[in-house]
């Protein structure tokens, strides 16, 4: 099958669909010779000219309602986010606007704007321009939230986010833009909502997202080899909503649930994971506590070593699911 | 020149507007109302002065202060009072409120309860109408306290430089809650403002129905032809408080009843009287017809039923193939 980057994926999913769909159009900042600050956007100019890749002046709280505002007039926006830690400029309009408009005014309107926006640590752009956001939106009702972790989903779920009738949050990880996957030539579409898993395991589920769930699957490869540990390894996909069913299931075969998460250890998406797990039939198969791993409660610092630091690497998933299939917790 | 007829819609559409709130006050009073409401007496001449410069087909967005837009808009007085109470039968099923109300299907893209978070809207959908090849435009209604919002100066930034067909009206009606402009709006006019995005701006009486009406039109041309936004400040005044809260101690009765005596209706109700527009006999038709929509409107929505607590869930997400 065809090799391409998730960057290569992403620009893709919204090629295609802008060539089928004249009400769909790309907006933010820099996206036009630049190609966006990541290249994303790059050759979208030439094919669709400046009305449809619309450069922006900085103005994020303002064009994040344009958006909003050209969505429900029955376009379906792209608006690009440079940074994701940029979302505070646009939070109004994603969380009182475009999340509770339909909600607000009876059923009346459709939302189907895209954010997107890159997100996460590990490119030395230090606190302001490095923060997973996941949690953030989170708890916001009305909006849908997707972080795919390899090129397959990236363009899959670009396009099922484009035609989706409600405000999509799409949020891409910096560190796997140039990381490549198989993607088909032929169109097709990977559904919203629905958590995957990467890799079948016996001994424990480790569940993750966009880079957590990269990490985890390296981490699960390499526990094979080299401690014979068999971790299943379930990618979210989705966050919002949330898909638990697989991972039910996964615990009712391995007893044992790791859940990774990038963001803040606290108040973060893992917690409602976890929380969903413990309400469920699942619980009673568990031989172990349940544990997270997740990014420290800190500001991305700039130092190499101690961004490393911040958020769980490979290495760390890997002692952490030694520690709970040995029973190091027990001791 | 405006016929004698549009001119006696005007009126009916002002004293309607008055009359809902009014009415909405009352049922405040008797406790019929769970949650708050913005009173715009005063201010009828902004909102139907503006809308009447409009084809029907145009849009507008709103604010929390925005009855009188959308009855001059058309809005349906049954489902603004069921809605003002809660219940089913009005235009956001009881979850919106005197906030929100909000009819698509008349051009009316919703009322904000954020202050300044209409206008990148507004924007969006004057964008939208032109990437689409629409003759339409959009009225983006505001007040002084928005125009110290970002959002205000980033969206004329930006309707200015892609000559979007939006109007910016900015309804003055001297304070953002107790804050008056004299304190916090840095030039006397906030048309002035406009000057630093190279958009015309207007600063016109907003209590002249007329003054309004032909400033909106001008820039409805503007608009139309391509050339881009307006900024519109109106100079009005609400005489009821903010909301239900407001005990007024931030301005004097003198104040007030100084504004009175340019009350928006009154004045245009003499002002026909001296062109031999209006009789006696049509200004009494008037009332009764307005008296009649009001009491209709009240009866629908308290014998209207309240949502069923179990639907909490619903309109959260549109579904797919979800039947509108």
């Amino acid at each position: 099958m065809r090799i391409i980057t998730y960057k290569e994926a992403v620009r893709e999913a919204m090629t295609e669909k802008m060539r089928e769909d004249r009400t769909v159009f790309l907006m933010g900042e820099d996206i036009g010779v630049y190609g966006g600050a990541f290249g994303v956007s790059m050759g979208m100019l030439e094919e669709f000219g400046p009305r449809r890749v619309l450069e922006t002046p900085m103005s994020e709280a303002t064009f994040t309602g344009v958006g909003v505002g050209a969505a429900i007039m029955g376009m379906r926006p792209i608006v690009e986010i440079m940074f994701a830690d940029f979302l505070t400029f646009s939070a109004d309009q994603l969380v009182n606007q475009a999340a509770k408009l339909r909600y607000m005014t009876g059923g009346q309107v459709k939302v189907p704007l895209v954010i997107r926006a890159p997100q996460g640590s590990g490119t030395g752009a230090a606190a302001q321009h490095s923060q997973n956001v996941e949690a953030w939106f989170f708890n916001i009702p009305g909006i849908k939230i997707v972080a795919p972790s390899n090129p397959y989903d990236a363009k899959g779920l670009l396009k099922s986010s484009i035609e989706d009738d409600n405000p999509v949050l799409f949020l891409e990880h910096k560190l796997l833009y140039n990381t490549k996957g198989e993607v088909p030539l032929e169109d097709y579409r990977v559904k919203i909502g629905q958590s995957r898993i990467l890799k079948e395991g016996s001994d424990i589920t480790v569940v993750g997202s966009s880079i957590m769930a990269y990490r985890a699957l390296k981490a699960a490869e390499q526990l094979l080899d080299e401690d014979s540990i068999s971790a299943e390894v379930i990618d979210l996909v989705t966050l919002k909503p949330l898909d638990v069913k697989p991972i039910i299931n996964s615990i009712k075969k391995t007893h044992r649930l790791l859940v990774v998460y990038e963001g803040c250890m606290t108040g973060g998406i893992g917690n409602e994971v976890i929380s969903r797990v413990v309400e469920s039939d699942a619980f009673a198969y568990l031989d172990a506590p349940i544990f997270r791993l997740a990014g420290k409660d800190v500001p991305i610092p700039y130092n190499r070593n101690l961004e490393k630091n911040a958020v769980p690497q490979i290495q760390d998933i890997k002692d952490k699911v030694k520690f709970i299939v040995k029973g190091g917790w027990n001791a | 020149m405006l016929s004698k007829e549009t001119k006696l819609q005007m009126l009916e559409k002002m004293m309607l507007i008055r009359a809902f709130e009014e009415q909405a006050e009352k049922l405040f009073m008797k406790n019929l109302v769970h949650g708050t409401m913005h009173l715009s007496i005063g201010e009828e001449a902004v909102a139907v002065g503006a809308i009447f410069a409009l084809d029907k087909s145009d849009y507008i967005t709103s604010t929390h202060r925005g009855h009188g837009h959308m009855i001059a808009k058309g809005g349906n007085i049954k489902k603004m009072f069921a809605e003002f109470l809660g219940k089913e039968t009005g235009y956001c099923h009881g979850r919106g409120g005197s906030m929100h109300i909000a009819d698509f299907s008349l051009g009316n893209l919703g009322a904000t309860g954020i202050v300044g978070a209409g206008i990148p809207i507004a924007t969006g959908a004057a964008l939208a109408l032109k990437m689409q090849g629409s003759n339409n435009i959009v009225l983006c209604f505001f007040g002084d306290g928005a125009s110290n919002e970002g959002n205000f100066f980033e969206a004329l930034n930006m309707a200015a430089i892609w000559k979007l067909p939006e109007i910016f009206l900015c309804e003055n009606n001297q304070y953002a809650m107790s804050s008056s402009v004299k304190r916090f709006v840095s030039v006397p006019d906030i048309a002035d403002r406009a000057c630093a995005f190279g958009v015309p701006g207007v600063a016109v009486d907003g209590m002249d129905v007329i003054a309004v009406y032909e400033a909106v039109k001008a820039a409805v041309e503007r608009a139309r032809s391509g050339k881009g936004p307006t900024l519109i400040e109106a100079k009005t005044y609400r005489y009821k408080g903010h909301s239900k809260s407001d005990k007024n101690l931030y301005r004097t009765k003198e104040e007030i009843e100084q504004w009175k005596k340019k009350d928006p209706i009154k004045t245009f109700t003499e002002r026909l009287f001296e062109l031999g527009e209006l009789s006696e006999k049509e200004l009494e038709m008037i009332k009764n017809k307005v008296q009649t929509t009001i009491s209709e409107g009240v009866e629908f929505a308290i014998t209207s039923k309240e949502p069923d607590p179990d639907t909490v869930e619903k309109y959260v997400y549109a579904e797919e193939g979800e039947k509108e």
